[in-house]
């Protein structure tokens, strides 16, 4: 083991170079570029024996990671915002296909306007699309993630996101601990033969149209539709949630670092209000709550480190208890509210004792997003459930009201 | 320096390196036993020549700010013409201290009560040391050696060890030539 002051970008190129990929294909775009120019440069050099292929569009990139992974490669990519946009088609590919792809997703906001800086609209944007979605609250975290994210995907056969803040991680240097190879080695096989495997000598046609009826294999066996194979996506991705929390485990034995499996607490005892969040939010959160304890205000926080699948019982039993959980959105759905405050206030509901779910939007576009305000919007979540609010407007952490004309 | 934690502000021009410097400085703190660092840009997107900013913060507890630094312990300018477009010393906290690249030693900087101006003639050190790229002195790790000398908050060995992490052999040995000279040229 070796301590690197490594960016967040720099923390992601590792992760897949110690997870030994093999075909790595991609797009730049800020603020994931240096992830895989990084990757670039260690293949050109010898250093990383894998096939980097330069494609055109992030369309392209994930088509790439398809073939490649299909053919039973180990593969990786990484991109943000518009480009994620972009490879929509290829992402829900991705999943359908249940290929164990990883990807490193640098939360950008999305145009338009155009704007380079962080929230994580991107990533949310395509949470429906059957893929594994893992936030990282700091660089370690990154590296540690994307080792953890091979072993999940190829165990399960589902594609892994290993989403991180852009600029305040993807170009913030800290820390990290980056593991050896041997100790790496010992926790990620090398990649299990693909379920089809690609031989000309036994031709099949993969991803064939399966329509509403049952239909026959390649075998002359007679299997589901549609939507039994859609089915046995979602069953996969539940049975996920018991997997993200096992690798977390075993990583932690192996490593003695902790990432977290479903969710991370801090100072959840006696809490009145719980902040809730993903990414490096739940970072600066814990500094809030600190201060917030310091004043005597029982405030802990809970971060979300697996978005897809969603933890409900975990989460269910962490805020058993509290009065009310204000939950910080780097996205929203617009129209209605934020991801993840509405998919907490689903997953609550009915459930006695639950908390009110408040919800609060911050960050967009790369709005700074400080200290003072998270206090301000905890201490007034703290003043509401104590007057027995039960429903919130969505609030705005930092949002401009003054002297500003659209 | 007061509090738990050090926080660095770095002033320099698009293409002169206070992004690097920022990371080497961070590199050389955590070898000098600050356990946590932190180094980064200013968010968004940067021009050629134009005013840029960077951070470097360090501490012995795990840093979770991750905002732009806003209140300064220590200001580093790497370019004296800075001084005429930016408001460098904006926030430095008291008993601060900005670090000038200068040979002018009257050129007027309006600092709060209780900091210090430290200048040092770090183009004319890169410039000894034959850091120079296009016929251009590059002057983002000899101030490095400048900020060891006026703030005591890293050491001159880390300064050197963490340069020549990032360079090839050549380059490393004229880089680290340069900080030596920096950390000689120092003057309040």
């Amino acid at each position: 083991m070796t301590v690197r002051i490594l960016t967040g970008n720099e923390s992601a190129a590792w992760g897949a170079r110690l997870a030994r990929v093999q075909v790595v294909a991609a797009y730049p775009i800020t603020p994931q570029s240096p992830v895989v120019e990084t990757i670039s440069a260690w293949v050109q050099a010898g250093e990383l024996p894998a096939e980097f292929i330069a494609v055109e569009s992030e369309h392209s990139a994930m088509s790439v990671c398809i073939g490649a992974s299909t053919a039973g490669a180990r593969t990786f990519t990484a991109t943000s915002s518009n480009g994620l946009a972009y490879m929509t088609e290829q992402i829900w590919w991705a999943a359908g296909a249940r290929l164990p792809i990883v990807m490193c997703v640098a939360n950008r906001s999305l145009a338009a306007p155009w704007n380079v800086l962080n929230d994580q609209q991107d990533s949310m944007s395509v949470r429906d699309a059957g893929w594994i979605q893992l936030h990282c609250r700091d660089n370690q975290e990154i590296l540690d993630t994307v080792v953890q994210a091979y072993r999940i995907a190829e165990r399960l056969n589902l594609p892994v996101m290993v989403c991180y803040d852009g600029f305040l991680l993807s170009h913030t240097a800290m820390p990290v601990e980056v593991p050896t190879p041997e100790a790496v080695d010992a926790f990620l096989p090398p990649r299990p033969a693909p379920l089809q495997v690609i031989d000309p000598a036994d031709p099949r046609n993969i991803g064939p149209v399966v329509i509403a009826d049952r239909r026959r294999d390649a075998g002359g066996v007679l299997r589901g539709g549609y939507m039994e194979l859609r089915a046995a996506h979602h069953e996969a991705l539940l049975s996920a949630l018991d997997v993200v929390a096992e690798t977390a485990d075993e990583w932690e034995r192996s490593t003695g670092r902790s990432t977290g499996g479903l969710v991370v607490q801090h100072r959840l005892d006696d809490a009145e209000v719980v902040l809730v969040a993903a990414g490096s939010l739940v970072t600066q959160l814990t500094l809030v709550a600190d201060g917030l304890r310091d004043r005597g205000v029982a405030v802990g926080v809970l971060g979300i480190r697996c978005y897809r699948p969603f933890p409900v019982e975990a989460l269910r039993e962490r805020l058993s208890g509290v009065r009310a959980a204000l939950v910080f959105d780097k996205a929203l759905s617009y129209g209605y509210a934020g991801p993840i405050a509405a998919d907490l206030r689903a997953a609550l509901y009915g459930v006695d004792g639950a908390p009110a779910v408040y919800g609060a939007v911050c960050g967009l576009g790369g709005r700074e997003v400080t200290p003072e305000a998270l206090t301000d919007a905890a201490l007034s979540a703290l003043a509401d459930a104590r007057a027995g609010v039960r429903e919130r407007a969505v609030a705005w952490v930092g949002r401009l009201s003054e002297e500003v004309s659209r | 320096m007061s509090g738990a934690m050090v926080e660095v502000r770095w002033h320099g021009r698009g293409g002169q390196g206070a992004v690097t410097a920022a990371k080497i400085l961070a590199q050389a703190a955590y070898l000098s036993g600050w356990e946590s660092v932190t180094a980064a840009p200013s968010f968004g997107a940067e021009r050629r020549g134009a005013p840029v900013t960077a951070s470097t913060r360090m501490a012995h507890e795990k840093i979770r700010v991750l905002s732009q630094v806003t209140a300064p312990d220590v200001v580093v300018v790497l370019d004296d013409s800075l001084l005429s477009a930016v408001d460098v010393a904006a926030g430095l906290k008291q008993g601060g201290v900005v670090i000038l690249n200068t040979v002018e030693p009257t050129l007027a900087l309006k600092v709060p009560e209780g900091a210090r101006v430290v200048r040092a003639d770090v183009t004319g050190a890169a410039q000894a040391a034959g850091v120079v790229v296009g016929g251009q002195p590059i002057v983002n790790t000899a101030i490095l050696g400048a900020f060891a000398a006026a703030t005591g908050l890293v050491m001159l060995p880390a300064v050197e060890q963490a340069i020549a992490a990032t360079f090839s052999e050549s380059a490393a040995a004229r880089n680290v030539e340069a900080a030596r000279l920096a950390y000689e040229c120092v003057q309040e």
